[in-house]
């Protein structure tokens, strides 16, 4: 009897998540279908003006695009090395307290809620105009170091998994066969492991992609233009939706917010689903 | 002769960066947070928020994240049970696989995308249902909440019980345990710890999160006894304030509210790890 309730339970839960998910996600396809267009992107402009940036577009959501891509560029290539390295730190170096420190601090890291990072971005603006540089501003810049922060602990994470997941022996064979340390990383630990370092990587730019808190705090605007430097403000896509979907004026705002949302749920759904073939195992089962 | 640049020195800068950048993080916080907690003149654990009269007490919006985390916990642990659980049947496997590869998807899904399908769905429904509220209320906020957090906790049920099921399939098989009685009187039971683990993760997520409340739970600054009254979440809270003021001293109350947004993250993964480093040893030692 207890058994058949507990069958019962199972069944109308995950019936119940996908129909709202279904429900959820139709009904922003539903509506962003029709808005789709050239003009949904680049408004009243030219489209090949406006891509080009030659013309301004009032509008369109291109420039929420284009700010999404470089400030998820940005902090990518911040992010990179650090994170990389960090992974591969953690992987291979000898036990010390220093790493056992390091390890922690990674986890903590990754349990941090965003809109933390966003204000750490903020006090760092106030704390640079109050004593050194009083123009400062927040800017594409500060966005892009702020999300690099969250999502380092993507990238050392995945990349310690996917390295810690090489046999052993492949290491002590390289070192034995007189490989330096630097040639074993490079032509026989990393390729090995290319994939799942990948996957870890899109996994990292879909976070900076969707977030939306960072870059709230942090510079994103609802009327900038075409990013016009890293030390000037930006749009986003999270943000151009939250906006509109808070203070639409008109019917056309409102399309825009939702042709904007299937935009950005197009673009992680692809990112994330390239991961999740890339990195088969990690993320599902450890 | 060797190089002074050697792999495992630059490997060491780069993580050294990481870390000064880590310190930077909880050095700023700490130093803007602890002079507000030392001030007695406006205190900032206070129920009162009039910025006209100075008082700027963030109390209301602790209770007002508090209760959004343990009203989408409630909700959505039953039901993270029991998508694990039907993931674990193995008469249901290739179905499974599916919702697998579904739950994967909805971690991915941006959590501004949620709220403006919300806005626009679930708001003006408990509008129309509930006559008295203005539907966007507590109650919105949680059960959005709760499909954010319900990828993270089956993910994490879900990365436990497999392993031990397949474990135990055939012996239990072979007791006459149908499958739906294996997951309920063999996994399930074993399984408390990355429940409990589950449920610690999935409440921090909850309370971490910014967009949701922002967009659903109504932003008023008030203690609430109703599941129908709008309320404000500490994340929200700094949102809303740096959007929409500049320079005032609101501000301070923002840096109390992020150190202890700060404090609960680093306590939650720290019972985390403690938890799993028990685990660990429990399993170890049954190994031995």
């Amino acid at each position: 009897m207890k058994a058949r309730l507990f069958h019962l339970w199972c069944l109308s839960c995950t019936t119940g998540l996908v129909v709202c998910l279904t429900f959820f996600i139709g009904f922003i396809i539903n509506r962003g279908v029709p808005a789709l267009s050239l003009s949904l992107f680049f408004g009243d402009a030219d489209p090949i003006k406006g891509l080009l940036g030659l013309e301004p577009i009032w509008d369109g959501i291109w420039p929420a695009c284009v700010g999404t891509m470089t400030v998820v560029a940005c902090a990518l290539s911040l992010a990179l090395l650090p994170g990389l390295a960090t992974g591969i730190w953690l992987a291979t170096s000898a036990a010390s307290r220093f790493k056992t420190i390091l390890a922690l601090c990674i986890d903590i890291l990754a349990g941090i809620p965003s809109i933390l990072m966003g204000l750490f971005g903020f006090t760092l603006i106030l704390f640079l105009r109050n004593w050194l540089l009083p123009s400062a501003n927040t800017c594409l810049l500060l966005s892009a170091l702020c999300l690099a922060m969250l999502i380092i602990p993507y990238l050392a994470v995945a990349t310690r998994t996917a390295l810690q997941a090489l046999p052993a022996s492949l290491e002590i064979t390289a070192l034995s066969l007189g490989m330096t340390r630097w040639q074993t990383l490079r032509v026989v630990l990393l390729p090995q492991a290319s994939k799942g370092i990948i996957g870890g990587i899109m996994l990292a730019m879909g976070r900076a992609a969707e977030d939306t808190a960072v870059i709230m705090l942090t510079g994103a605007v609802a009327n900038a233009g075409l990013p016009g430097g890293v030390f000037s403000r930006y749009e986003a896509l999270p943000f151009t939706i939250f906006y509109y979907s808070a203070q639409y004026q008109s019917n056309s705002e409102l399309q825009m917010a939702f042709g904007a949302a299937l935009t950005l749920l197009c673009l992680t759904a692809a990112i994330f689903s390239i991961a999740g073939l890339l990195q088969r195992t990690p993320p599902w089962r450890s | 002769m060797t190089s002074p640049i050697t792999t495992e020195r630059v490997l060491l800068a780069l993580v050294s960066i990481v870390f000064a950048l880590m310190m930077l993080l909880f050095g700023f916080l700490f130093w803007f947070a602890l002079p507000v907690f030392f001030n007695t003149e406006t205190p900032v654990l206070s129920l009162i928020w009039q910025p006209e009269q100075g008082q700027y007490g963030i109390l209301s919006m602790i209770a007002g994240s508090g209760l959004i985390g343990l009203m989408a916990l409630t909700l959505a642990f039953p039901v993270a049970v029991g998508i694990t659980g039907f993931c674990l049947f193995s008469r249901y496997q290739n179905i499974a696989s599916w919702i697998r590869r579904m739950i994967r998807l909805m971690a991915g899904i941006p959590t501004v995308v949620y709220g403006l399908a919300a806005v626009f769905l679930l708001v003006p429904l408990l509008r129309e249902t509930f006559r008295s509220c203005s539907g966007f209320c507590l109650l919105a906020a949680a059960v959005m909440v709760v499909l954010l957090i319900l990828p993270v906790m089956v993910m994490m049920l879900d990365t436990h019980c497999r392993p031990l099921e397949n474990q135990i399939r055939l012996a239990s098989a072979s007791m006459g345990f149908t499958d739906t009685q294996t997951v309920l009187y063999l996994v399930l039971p074993n399984s408390t710890k990355a429940m409990a683990t589950a449920a610690l993760l999935g409440f921090s997520r909850a309370i971490g999160d910014t967009i949701l409340p922002l967009m659903l739970a109504g932003n008023a600054p008030q203690l609430t006894d109703s599941v129908f009254d709008s309320v404000r979440t500490l994340t929200a809270h700094i949102g809303l304030v740096l959007a929409t003021e500049n320079g005032s001293a609101a501000y301070n109350s923002l840096f109390a509210a992020g150190l202890l947004l700060l404090a609960m993250s680093v306590t939650v993964t720290l019972l985390i790890r403690k938890m799993e480093h028990a685990q660990f040893n429990a399993r170890r030692g049954d190994a031995e």
